[in-house]
């Protein structure tokens, strides 16, 4: 199907780590983990060298999505399934743990009443049974893995077990989107209809609007981020990510060696599932609400599209790709309303059209370019990769 | 040659002189008595007005119901003639020069003359004041025009005011309606009569007369029936014993019915929905069934026919005036404007961006969904965030009934619509020898290559014909629901999982695929409600590909991958 795929991502060097790249994760890692959280706790605010809490809550919220983008990169890059549901787990992560926020309100909100505002404003008498357990946060936890874990298994099973791939698995997971969306987006299912969940006031009993928490809740995305990286790191190292590479390139015969390929495949889907949850449940309390716009098709392209732009079958790639998109969105929806979604199209067609291997290409290429024109060396043609 | 014309034209005149002079004469025959009954009363003294009006009860005249009608919106004058008598008038519809408009006379219609010159007379709005009202007036006016209206020329309003009559429930009416059920012609205004009469029959005297009235209407499958005669059989002294058991069975009877004409109803909603869904799909069904393209810019391409439909409109209503015998036909002419319209984007669309993409279809999905979102924000920004008014044409409006099914003429349109053009699309691609080329270029690119077929040219040609399709289809969606920029979303997911579970390359899959989730999707929506219907099918397609991952109509071939 996609045979698109570069050569040069089979040829995986058998070391998880050198100590140069380990050099090369560990001190961006330290830098954002670590210390912009001590300048900006240390630091006065007219330093210049000092984050304010706004900008660290923006990386926070880059950093989930960036997760988000790792998920779709492992699906689409390495094991070639185009998901366009991702934004779907991504959402049922933050609503499982918008529920546990939510009754954390306690008597706080609107109506001084025990139960969450939108339950008194639509008539509910009392907590619905399947609220009860989210007034633990380890539950809630435990929801925020399972929930989504276990719908990428049921749907996963079903279109693997059958042999749906290619194109028509990215309808139907698109379909799929669609469908939960517009269940949501229903008043009488029982999430909060299209307003879903918000006005968050506490986590595990810290104010949600204090400096400290915020901080806390950016450190715990930056390490997540930085965990699901060498987690994906490691798979794709493994012999399974060769594996996972040779299912992308030619699924039969992987099936005809003997492997079980659906399997493989509804493991790596349903683990990219739980983990895109996690990354939803840690974006709900730093942007303070969850809502269906979340789990729309549109939403899961774009985390698609932040993929192809910063380059797929890398895993540097989708991180680079999620905060480029994010932060030209943040600035041009600021300066060109207008103009933003001719930005964004205008992106996709470009990239797909001269850019296969999204931004982190540009630096291979530009060596390429230089090699070619200092020396004519017909060698270097044989670096030349895709089409 | 010309003495036979002008025999002909003479002839011709000749039946129509006869023709006017037997339409006017019954007319003339009525006139004087009652027309003066309806000026003295008029004119009258505010005490006596009311009895003058109330005897205008029954009295049948075409000047009684456009005066009183005038009058109870308060666009009736007393004017002064020259003589110093006063006449009633009203006054013309549209203001000639400086907003004065002529008077025309309560009795003829006919514009007053001024004595002294002979010229019409003419007065500006603020010049003369309304003739009063009072509420005992108002009253008097709405009986008399009550039963004016059972005599109206118009079928429809003839039938409007007798079920009217029936609901007053009012014993008086009954000699009127009897009267009118001998010399009504019209057969729905016959059935309407008679359900009229027996509804105020249930509240005869006489148990025979109650029997056979309940009798009718449960042959009538009459609504408001049923719902009196659950009100009665609640009621507190209840009915007599054998009208009660009357009452039960004619329930039965009714709700059957309507129980029957709702399936049809929903069944013919859904085969409707069934054929809009089928118009979007069938051009998806060539660009992606066929050629692989996964083009999700194929909504926009759809909204492109429908703006091309508003559009055209404009156009028209600048010409000939909305309304108009011209503006009617605007649809007629904006179907190939869509068609074109929505294949020239389609064209430029190929040649710029998807020529590069076929062989990477999971890729053409990406730069097509940024090509939408441009498209969108055109749209936004050409013609406004907000949805665009269309007026249908005369010919689109109304619906034609079958025993109490509505068959609403535009559903009607776009069923028959999406049949021709399914016919069309078959035609082209088995029929012609562009067809030919088609097929052989979607069946084997290189091959046919190989063998000398241009297959950029074909390649082009086919995603132009399908984004031509997805123009038709928006100019039929203009006529059914709202055009805005987004509406192309609505649908695309729809579309796609029409096209995918009709098994892809096949347009007879399509075709079934679509009547088939149009239906089912129609039939779900009164138990299920709009969106869970939906959803519903949404989630029963996902799990019939796990069955059929071909879809209905898989292509079979031998290659693997």
């Amino acid at each position: 199907m996609s045979s698109s795929a570069s050569a040069s991502l089979l040829d995986i060097e058998p070391r998880f780590f050198t100590r140069a790249q380990w050099a090369s994760f560990l001190v961006p890692t330290l830098i954002l983990a670590v210390l912009l959280p001590v300048f900006n706790a240390l630091l006065p605010s007219e330093n210049l060298l000092h984050p304010s809490i706004f900008t660290l809550n923006l990386y926070g919220k880059y950093a989930t999505y960036a997760v988000l983008a790792l998920g779709v990169d492992l699906l689409w890059g390495y094991l070639g399934i185009l998901s366009l549901g991702q934004a779907l787990f991504f959402s049922l992560g933050g609503y499982a743990f918008g529920m546990h926020l939510l009754l954390m309100i306690g008597k706080d909100g609107q109506y001084k009443s025990d139960l969450p505002d939108y339950m008194v404003f639509l008539g509910y008498k009392a907590l619905p049974a399947h609220w009860e357990p989210f007034y633990s946060f380890w539950f809630a936890a435990l929801a925020v893995l399972v929930v989504p874990a276990l719908l990428a298994f049921v749907f996963g099973w079903l279109a693997f077990r059958s042999r749906i791939k290619g194109v028509y698995l990215s309808i139907l997971t698109q379909a799929l989107t669609y469908a939960a969306a517009l269940l949501f987006f229903r008043n009488d299912f029982g999430f909060g209809g299209n307003n879903g969940f918000t006005d968050f006031k506490r986590v595990l009993g810290a104010d949600l609007n204090s400096v400290e928490t915020r901080r806390g809740l950016y450190i715990a995305s930056v390490l997540l981020l930085a965990f699901v990286f060498l987690l994906y790191r490691w798979l794709t190292r493994a012999k399974f990510g060769h594996l996972m590479q040779a299912i992308r390139d030619g699924e039969n015969r992987v099936l005809f060696s003997g492997y079980a390929t659906a399997r493989y495949k509804l493991f790596v889907f349903v683990l990219v599932a739980a983990i895109t949850g996690i990354a939803g449940a840690l974006y709900v309390p730093q942007v303070g609400i969850i809502n269906p716009s979340e789990m729309t098709p549109e939403k899961s392209i774009e985390a698609v599209v932040w993929v192809a732009v910063g380059g797929r079958g890398t895993l540097l790639g989708p991180i680079l790709g999620a905060l480029f998109v994010n932060a030209l969105k943040s600035w041009a929806t600021r300066a060109a309303p207008e103009l933003w979604l001719y930005f964004l199209g205008g992106l996709f067609v470009t990239v797909v059209l001269f850019l296969p291997g999204g931004l982190i290409s540009i630096p291979g290429k530009l060596r390429l370019l230089w090699a070619k024109s200092s020396s004519k060396a017909p060698a270097a043609d044989s670096l030349v990769v895709g089409h | 040659m010309l003495r036979l014309l002008v025999r002909f034209s003479f002839s011709l005149a000749l039946l129509l002189a006869a023709a006017l002079v037997l339409r006017a004469a019954p007319e003339s025959a009525a006139q004087p008595t009652a027309r003066a009954q309806l000026i003295a009363a008029l004119i009258a003294a505010p005490v006596q007005q009311v009895a003058a009006i109330r005897a205008l009860v029954g009295v049948e005249d075409a000047a009684i119901t456009p005066a009183l009608t005038a009058w109870r919106a308060g666009e009736l004058y007393l004017v002064t003639l020259a003589d110093g008598k006063r006449a009633p008038a009203m006054l013309a519809p549209d203001p000639g020069v400086e907003g004065q408009r002529i008077a025309l006379s309560v009795d003829t219609g006919a514009p007053l003359l001024d004595y002294a010159t002979g010229k019409p007379l003419v007065f500006a709005l603020n010049q003369l004041k309304p003739l009063d009202t009072t509420a005992p007036l108002r009253r008097a006016i709405r009986d008399v025009l009550e039963v004016a209206g059972v005599s109206d020329p118009n079928p429809a309003t003839r039938r409007e005011s007798i079920e009217r009559l029936g609901q007053s429930r009012k014993a008086e009416h009954l000699p009127l309606l009897k009267a009118r059920l001998v010399i009504e012609k019209v057969f729905a205004v016959r059935s309407a009569l008679a359900d009229a009469i027996a509804f105020i029959q249930l509240a005869d005297v006489d148990p025979k007369i109650r029997l056979a009235a309940i009798g009718s209407l449960a042959e009538a499958h009459s609504l408001a029936a049923a719902a009196r005669f659950k009100e009665q059989l609640a009621a507190k002294p209840a009915p007599p014993a054998d009208e009660s058991a009357a009452m039960v069975s004619a329930l039965k009877k009714i709700e059957g019915h309507w129980q029957v004409v709702n399936f049809f109803g929903n069944l013919f909603r859904g085969l409707s929905a069934g054929s809009v869904l089928l118009l979007i799909a069938l051009g998806l069904a060539i660009t992606f069934g066929l050629m692989g393209v996964i083009n999700m810019a194929h909504g926009e391409l759809m909204v492109v026919g429908a703006y091309a439909t508003f559009v055209v409109q404009k156009g028209f209503v600048s010409a000939f005036g909305l309304g108009s015998t011209g503006f009617n036909f605007y649809f007629i002419a904006a179907l190939p404007v869509a068609f074109v319209s929505a294949a020239g984007v389609g064209l430029l669309l190929e040649r710029s961006i998807i020529q590069f993409l076929y062989k990477r279809p999971l890729e053409s999905l990406l730069a097509t969904w940024g090509v939408s979102l441009a498209l969108q924000q055109t749209f936004r920004l050409v013609f406004g965030p907000a949805n665009v008014q269309i007026n249908a044409p005369s010919w689109l409006q109304g619906s034609a009934a079958i025993s109490d099914v509505l068959f609403a003429y535009n559903r009607l349109f776009v069923f028959g619509f999406a049949g021709l053009v399914v016919f069309g699309v078959w035609l082209v691609l088995n029929r012609t020898p562009l067809g030919l080329l088609v097929r052989a270029v979607m069946q084997n690119r290189q091959m046919a290559s190989c063998i000398g077929v241009k297959t950029t040219h074909v390649n082009m040609l086919t995603f132009g014909f399908g984004s031509g399709l997805a123009g038709l289809a928006g100019a039929c969606l203009s006529q059914l629901g709202n055009v805005g920029p987004s509406m192309g979303q609505l649908h695309i997911i729809d579309a796609f999982m029409v096209v995918v579970s009709g098994g892809v390359g096949n347009i007879l899959g399509s075709v079934a695929a679509s009547l088939g989730i149009g239906t089912v999707d129609q039939l779900l929506q009164p138990v299920l409600g709009a969106v869970m219907g939906k959803i519903l099918v949404l989630f029963a397609i996902i799990l019939f590909l796990q069955w059929r991952p071909g879809g209905l109509f898989p292509t079979r071939n031998r290659s693997l991958d």
